[in-house]
């Protein structure tokens, strides 16, 4: 009796270990490498739903800095390092790695992930010659957020889609620099994403572009030069002082406390301006499109973080499955009933937009997707250009030159040297390096 | 004959030492403030020093995000390893040199020292190829080999400096009492020379630490140490200052400690020899 029992326990024992043995050497690893911001935080919070539907894949997350991850995934793509199955990459990449062949197509996924229905600014941008190479995951556009009731104590009123000459009536009615409150909060530190991103998309309104239809670099035209002299002379009178070291957080920041009467940038910024948990001025925060100089450009911006599989993945089929999941209708919904609606990821899908639910918890929604619509990748620019990307060129050399010119233009704000100068400097050094880089 | 020093002299030098000393420490001492802050009160302006709503939750937030024990392990298999292994390669080296120099010592020494002086970039790509090839990348055996090599220099050149201070005559006389090389080395060199060891094994200890430019660019998911852990708290859209000293005075903390606790036997050896 006890043999048969010890028997029984013994393969009982060698079952259950051969079942974990099957189990772990059937389980597929799926990294992702992804960027620290709020709704890649959330998805990391509720993947448990994804591996519960796929018992068969294991997700490993990779969590990095936005610029230090752009060189991890660049490094390792270039090298065919192999260690990442799932990558977030922006809105640039995308076009430049798809066209490399660095990127699976996500042509194939299945229908009911429902491909039509993407924003088509969205899905345009993330598209080379009819191949989608990443899966938006969220989407952002820019706008002007203001402080309603400092508005209604300057006696204006904010129109739904202001031009730069409001904006800069609004910003000096607003300015109580005594009080600690300035006109308007604008990026100024350099950064190809920093004040680049700002620039390049205000240009577009301006009718200034980067180069001709021959790659010629224009910032020694007119157009140009009134972007800048425009953008200076905002600052200087109507910013916050250190403006040439201000980004994204640093803006923020200051728009939170209530130090700042208007703010031109991403419209992922609602969620957290509207916040009375961070926010001082959450009960009066307003919001408009970006504003135009009625040449039928507007000054904001298109970016997506999208999910992307990089060639050399040795897991495709589990990666396709997460991204599927991560950016399907579904997520949607279950990030609603975990968070509420207000906390789904914005920008990316027509029927977010239709939900009455969604439109009733995001005040902000509309805005986003107006601002989202008003922008077109493929026909950035007032006159005609030989690139695609509304705030940034979709080339590979644009990073390196956009922080280079960034740069100088952070340098004028900042009062070392005069906006004349900051723009030769831009026009030479970036012929410079197109030529070098053999356009 | 010692200098007289009045009392005045000796308040003013005190209060200078301590503002210096807590300028020194003061970025630190916020650090760990603001991990105790709300989002919103990280960011207030005039900053909050003391009375604020004093909160764990930032803590409570890294803990459920983020597997800390997995980054803490590697950063002391990683750091700890690599100090070993590379005093174990150091001590016949600066033995050799101190005792034995050529002709060359001095400028095999300024050599090795001058690999300090490359950028580290400037060998990222070559470094990443060979681990690839090897099957090293994200793995804790391959960043203790690169932070090793990377720290030799420093240990060579502190265990010689160390072992110049001691006296040629005892290890002569070990040898003529027939000692080999190995047990002149073990049993007479290394005793006489413990608080210069020790102080060279806690400074590379902590220069392993706190190493950030190969443990985030050869490690993913797996071999991330602490200075991964807390990377992956910085974010250019979003302000989270709070959860990001958080998992920074979570990062530091171990090392603190150890610092505090080996303060003496570090400030011993880093003196050793400088008053005859």
């Amino acid at each position: 009796m006890r043999l048969k029992t010890t028997i029984c326990a013994a393969s009982a024992l060698a079952l259950f270990a051969a079942t974990g043995a099957y189990a772990s050497s059937h389980t597929t690893t799926v990294t992702i490498a992804t960027v620290n911001n709020g709704d890649m935080i959330r998805m990391q919070g509720l993947t448990e739903d994804f591996t519960s539907r796929h018992p068969d894949i294991a997700l490993e997350w990779v969590t990095l800095e936005e610029n230090v991850l752009r060189q991890r995934v660049t490094q390792d793509i270039a090298t065919k390092g192999g260690q990442f199955d799932v990558l977030t990459i922006g809105t640039y990449e995308v076009p430049i790695w798809g066209k490399n062949g660095w990127l699976v197509s996500l042509n194939d996924l299945p229908a009911e992930w429902d491909a039509d229905d993407l924003l088509p600014a969205i899905r345009s941008g993330l598209t080379v010659d009819g191949e989608l190479y990443a899966a938006p995951f969220y989407g952002e556009s820019s706008m002007v957020m203001y402080r309603t009731d400092l508005m209604k104590k300057a006696g204006l009123e904010m129109p739904e889609a202001p031009t730069w000459a409001f904006i800069k009536e609004a910003a000096a009615a607003m300015t109580d620099k005594d009080g600690g409150i300035y006109g308007v909060c604008l990026r100024g530190k350099a950064g190809w994403g920093e004040n680049m991103a700002f620039l390049t998309a205000t240009a577009n309104s301006f009718g200034a572009r980067w180069f001709d239809e021959d790659w010629k670099p224009q910032f020694d035209s007119e157009a140009w030069s009134d972007t800048l002299n425009f953008y200076m002379d905002l600052m200087t009178e109507y910013g916050p002082p250190g403006a040439s070291t201000n980004g994204f957080n640093e803006n923020l920041s200051l728009f939170q406390q209530g130090k700042c009467g208007m703010w031109i940038d991403a419209t992922v910024a609602a969620s957290f301006v509207t916040n009375p948990k961070d926010s001082t001025v959450a009960d009066s925060v307003g919001f408009a499109l970006a504003p135009d100089n009625g040449l039928g450009r507007r000054g904001n911006w298109l970016w997506a973080w999208s999910l992307a599989i990089p060639a050399g993945s040795d897991a495709t089929d589990a990666a396709k499955k997460f991204i599927t999941w991560a950016t399907g209708k579904g997520y949607t919904e279950l990030v609603a009933s975990k968070e509420g609606w207000a906390n789904v990821p914005p920008g990316t899908r027509t029927s977010l937009y239709q939900n009455p639910a969604y439109l009733e918890a995001a005040p902000f929604a509309r805005m986003t997707l107006n601002s989202i619509n008003a922008a077109n990748p493929t026909q950035p620019t007032v006159d005609p250009v030989p690139y695609t990307g509304v705030q940034f060129v979709a080339i590979p050399e644009f990073a390196g030159i956009a922080t280079l010119v960034g740069q100088e233009f952070s340098a004028a704000l900042a009062g070392q040297q005069t906006v004349a100068e900051a723009l030769e400097k831009a026009q030479a050094l970036t012929a410079d390096e197109m030529e070098a880089a053999g356009y | 004959m010692a200098r007289a020093v009045t009392n005045q002299r000796k308040t003013v030098n005190t209060v200078v030492a301590w503002a210096i000393g807590l300028l020194i420490f003061f970025p630190v001492l916020w650090t760990v403030l603001t991990s105790f802050k709300t989002e919103a009160e990280a960011i207030a302006d005039p900053p909050l020093f003391f009375f604020f709503n004093w909160t764990l939750e930032n803590y409570s937030v890294v803990q459920e995000r983020s597997d800390y024990m997995r980054y803490l392990w590697n950063s002391v298999v990683i750091a700890g390893c690599s100090t070993l292994v590379g005093i174990v390669v150091a001590i016949p080296a600066a033995w050799s040199m101190a005792f034995v120099p050529s002709r060359r010592t001095k400028d095999v020494l300024l050599w090795m020292l001058s690999t300090k002086m490359l950028p580290a970039v400037g060998v990222l790509y070559p470094i990443y190829l060979i681990f690839i090839e090897l099957g090293l990348l994200d793995t804790r055996v391959g960043l203790v080999i690169v932070m090793m090599l990377i720290n030799l220099p420093i240990i060579v050149w502190m265990l010689y400096t160390y072992f110049r201070e001691i006296p040629g005559e005892i290890l002569e006389a070990a040898r003529m009492d027939g000692a080999p090389l190995r047990n002149e080395i073990v049993y007479v060199l290394t005793p006489m020379a413990v608080p210069g060891i020790a102080s060279t094994v806690l400074l590379n200890f902590i220069l392993a630490w706190n190493e950030a430019f190969w443990t985030l660019n050869l490690t993913a998911a797996k071999a991330g140490p602490l200075t991964a852990f807390i990377a992956s708290y910085s974010s250019p859209e979003g302000l989270f200052y709070a959860k990001l000293s958080a998992a920074s005075t979570m990062a530091i903390a171990p090392i603190l400690i150890l610092g505090w606790f080996s303060q003496k036997q570090l400030v011993r050896g880093l003196t050793f020899g400088a008053v005859k």
